[in-house]
């Protein structure tokens, strides 16, 4: 098992699945000659050539519809848009073609394409270029929609996304590229669908994903460190299909939960998290769910404000005391 | 603690407006006494008292307007928070003893925010957390809470809650359900969380006395007894039947299971109880009006019906359920009664076979006792007190003759029933008790 980078782990999946299945390919902007915008497909090009490894126009809505006929036609294409604000401008072809062609045509075509995207804030890269727009795909039926937060879930959900007959939306995170961890060696292939509980714990529930699930890890370890406090921390990984059932097993043994995100709070996964938790546990709880989420305003581009905008630990320590306080944890 | 509801006083009423308040804030009130003057659609009334006591709250301002079923006033024995409340609901009109806001009013009015809005995560006009208003009568929970306290049969409106807005919490209930297993005590001083003692109406003890502390059904009992005096009102009619027949009815009943059982040696023996069981049974499947339950805005009519039998307990009574009795034969209502009666006392009974009945039937005639009147036993609306099967000296055909006699009285909830309603179900329910092969029919 070696220690590699959340980046490292895609690249090197990426180059495993072009190797072991010919009809894999990529395509999306800059992704050959210059080798992604994110280095996600270095050494990609050279390896494999033109034919396999694709540099596309700036033309989002094309290169997505080419993607889907080319996976309807029986090739596994994955895409890379380059940041999933761009993933809006391919909108239709996403929900109204990729989503549905299997089930309006009757079964007759899968659509196994994979769109590898980046989405999150606090790169400064301003109010257009730094959004979580998850929910809007995990509002589709017909799509899946998986978050890896760690080196290891990117390798084992990124070769199960890509060997799925389904349009998959595998939705990365720009602030985890450089983030290291252990990763299994050899072939690796998760379960799509299936939440990790990265921390057990019986005091209280955290439900996170992508990057906020590192978050909600780091809280979770130092509260135990200083305060006893024994977190269960929940890594979703795919919010379409959501794993109810771990969510609210781990509910039932701790009777408290807080979502955090980073998407936008209304409407937001907590939203859903939270519904699904009173709707299955409801007479385990013992305090309300709280969710810690993105203040409701385009994220600023000025660095203080970005931060404020944005939910991080102390949030959710604070949340999580308040929520504790509530069922006096603490005395 | 009473709360006084805008009632509704005519059929097509729907809300109703205060004209005066002849009572003030701090008034002693005796049940009956007219606190204030309700303007309807049709016309001005005057409200009287279901509850005795001291006006503590004024909730809402001469002039007002509020929905029938609102609380409007607040009766209590004069501990809790007294407030003029006319500044709650747009009392412009000013009150007839102007008193200057309390902090209890506040309390009522805004409800306690319960922690702020996780920051940085929330825009101002998203809701936190907010538990219901203090003092709304209703016990604050979680759901945790409550499962646990089903599991426990504690009832919660004796655990002071520590949570937020005195939500009651799992720690609350642990820490309940430990203080009676240990101590036999619900009250664990110095516990913040512990069951909070209700105070008897001054009742103390000295070194004459001794102290028993309350177990959970006792408790429950007494709760459920004051709510019912408190809120229903009960009036009562009373039936002298003449029992002779059913008295014979019962031992031919039991002479012919006598014969039936045979060799067995098991005979069935039917009680008088039984068949009153099986007449009123008959009797509410003629008169679904008296079958009902008093909803704050409505009155539920129950189609099945579920007779309650009142059984002592050495310390405390619990009521049964016979379900469906009116599709029962005799037999199958002694049986079930039997049955009942014996896990009763063995604290073996099911909730949900002492729950769900929708009239009751109490009989201290084991006691010779001739006659009594009974609590309803809520949510029903009525009760049936019998008494003893005796013999007396009877006027028949003008002449003085033995008899036996047995006195029946009905308690009816008159928010629900009517005395003339009423009237009619004892009048059926005596002819079905004078001649009982009817309910057999």
């Amino acid at each position: 098992m070696a220690v590699i980078t959340y980046r490292q782990a895609l690249n090197e999946t990426l180059r495993s699945e072009l190797l072991r299945d010919p009809n894999v390919f990529l395509m999306g902007e800059e992704i050959g000659i210059f080798e992604g915008s994110y280095k996600i497909t270095a050494g990609l090009l050279a390896e494999f050539g033109p034919e396999r490894v694709r540099d596309t126009p700036i033309s989002e809505e094309g290169f997505v519809g080419a993607a889907i006929g080319a996976a309807m036609l029986g090739l596994r294409p994955v895409v890379e848009i380059m940041t999933i604000n761009f993933s809006i401008v391919a909108m239709d072809q996403i929900v109204n073609h990729a989503a549905k062609i299997h089930t309006m045509f009757g079964g007759q075509s899968t659509v196994p394409m994979v769109i590898r995207t980046p989405g999150g804030g606090g790169q400064q890269l301003a109010a257009t270029h730094s959004q979580n727009l998850e929910v809007w795909y995990a509002h589709v039926p017909g799509l899946k929609v998986v978050m890896p937060s760690t080196p290891a879930d990117a390798k084992g959900l990124l070769a199960a996304s890509i060997r799925d007959n389904d349009p998959v939306m595998f939705i990365e995170h720009l602030a985890l590229y450089n983030t290291k961890g252990e990763v299994p060696d050899g072939d690796y292939v998760l379960e799509i669908g299936q939440a990790a509980v990265s921390k057990a714990g019986t005091d209280i529930t955290i439900v996170s994903y992508s990057r906020m699930a590192a978050v909600a890890l780091d809280v979770a370890r130092r509260l135990e460190e200083d305060e006893g406090i024994s977190a269960e921390v929940i890594d979703l990984r795919s919010l379409r299909p959501l794993d109810r059932a771990t969510i609210l097993q781990s509910v039932r043994k701790t009777g408290k939960a807080v979502v955090l995100e980073e998407d936008w709070l209304s409407y937001g996964v907590g939203a859903e998290i939270a519904a699904t938790i009173q709707e299955g546990a409801f007479d385990y709880l013992d305090a309300p769910v709280r969710r810690v989420a993105a203040a409701e305003i385009p994220l600023p581009y000025a660095k203080p404000l970005e931060l404020a905008a944005l939910p991080d630990a102390t949030a959710l320590v604070k949340v999580i005391h308040e929520t504790l306080d509530a069922t006096r944890f603490r005395g | 603690m009473p709360q006084v509801f805008m009632p509704r006083l005519s059929d097509t009423m729907t809300e109703g407006t205060v004209s005066t308040w002849t009572k003030g804030v701090g008034d002693r009130i005796e049940k009956g006494d007219i606190i204030a003057e309700i303007e309807t659609d049709k016309a001005t009334m005057e409200l009287e008292a279901y509850d005795a006591g001291i006006l503590e709250q004024i909730l809402i301002g001469v002039g007002t307007t509020v929905p029938i079923g609102e609380v409007i006033a607040v009766i209590g024995d004069g501990s809790g928070p007294t407030s003029n409340g006319t500044t709650g609901k747009g009392a412009s009109n000013g009150s007839p003893k102007p008193a200057p806001v309390s902090d209890a009013v506040v309390a009522v009015a805004a409800p306690v925010a319960e922690v702020p809005a996780a920051v940085p995560t929330a825009l101002p006009d998203l809701p936190a957390p907010v538990p219901a208003a203090a003092n709304s009568g209703q016990v604050k929970a979680s759901p945790l809470a409550r499962a646990m306290a089903r599991d426990a049969g504690l009832d919660l409106s004796i655990v002071r809650g520590s949570g937020p807005g005195g939500r009651i919490v799992r720690a609350d209930v642990r820490h309940a359900v430990d203080a009676l297993a240990t101590s036999g005590k619900p009250n664990a001083p110095a516990q913040p969380g512990a069951v909070a003692q209700r105070a008897g109406l001054g009742a103390s003890s000295s070194a004459d006395d001794e102290e028993i502390p309350l177990n959970n059904v006792r408790k429950i009992t007494a709760r459920r007894l004051v709510e019912s005096m408190q809120q229903a009102p009960h009036f009562y009619l009373t039936s002298v039947i003449a029992a002779d027949a059913l008295v014979a009815a019962r031992a031919r009943i039991n002479e012919g299971l006598s014969a039936i059982a045979g060799d067995s040696g098991v005979a069935v023996k039917i009680s008088v109880n039984d068949l009153v069981v099986k007449a009123v049974a008959a009797a509410l499947r003629a008169h679904p009006e008296v079958n009902v339950s008093f909803g704050a805005d409505k009155l539920i009519r129950h189609h099945r019906i579920h007779v309650g039998i009142a059984v002592a307990l050495p310390d405390g009574l619990i009521v049964p359920v016979i379900r469906d009795a009116d599709t029962l034969t005799v037999t199958q209502i002694s049986a079930t009664t039997r049955d009942l009666a014996t896990r009763a006392r063995a604290g073996k009974l099911k909730p949900d076979e002492f729950t769900g009945s929708t009239f009751s039937v109490s009989n201290l005639g084991m006691f010779g006792v001739d006659q009594f009147t009974a609590v309803i036993n809520p949510p029903e609306a009525a009760i049936l007190a019998v008494g003893a099967t005796k013999q007396e000296p009877v006027v028949r055909d003008g002449q003085v003759v033995v008899g036996h006699t047995m006195a029946i009285t009905l308690s009816v909830d008159h928010r629900a029933i009517d005395g003339a309603t009423g009237a009619k179900f004892l009048a059926d329910l005596t002819a079905l008790l004078e001649n009982p092969l009817a309910t057999l029919a």
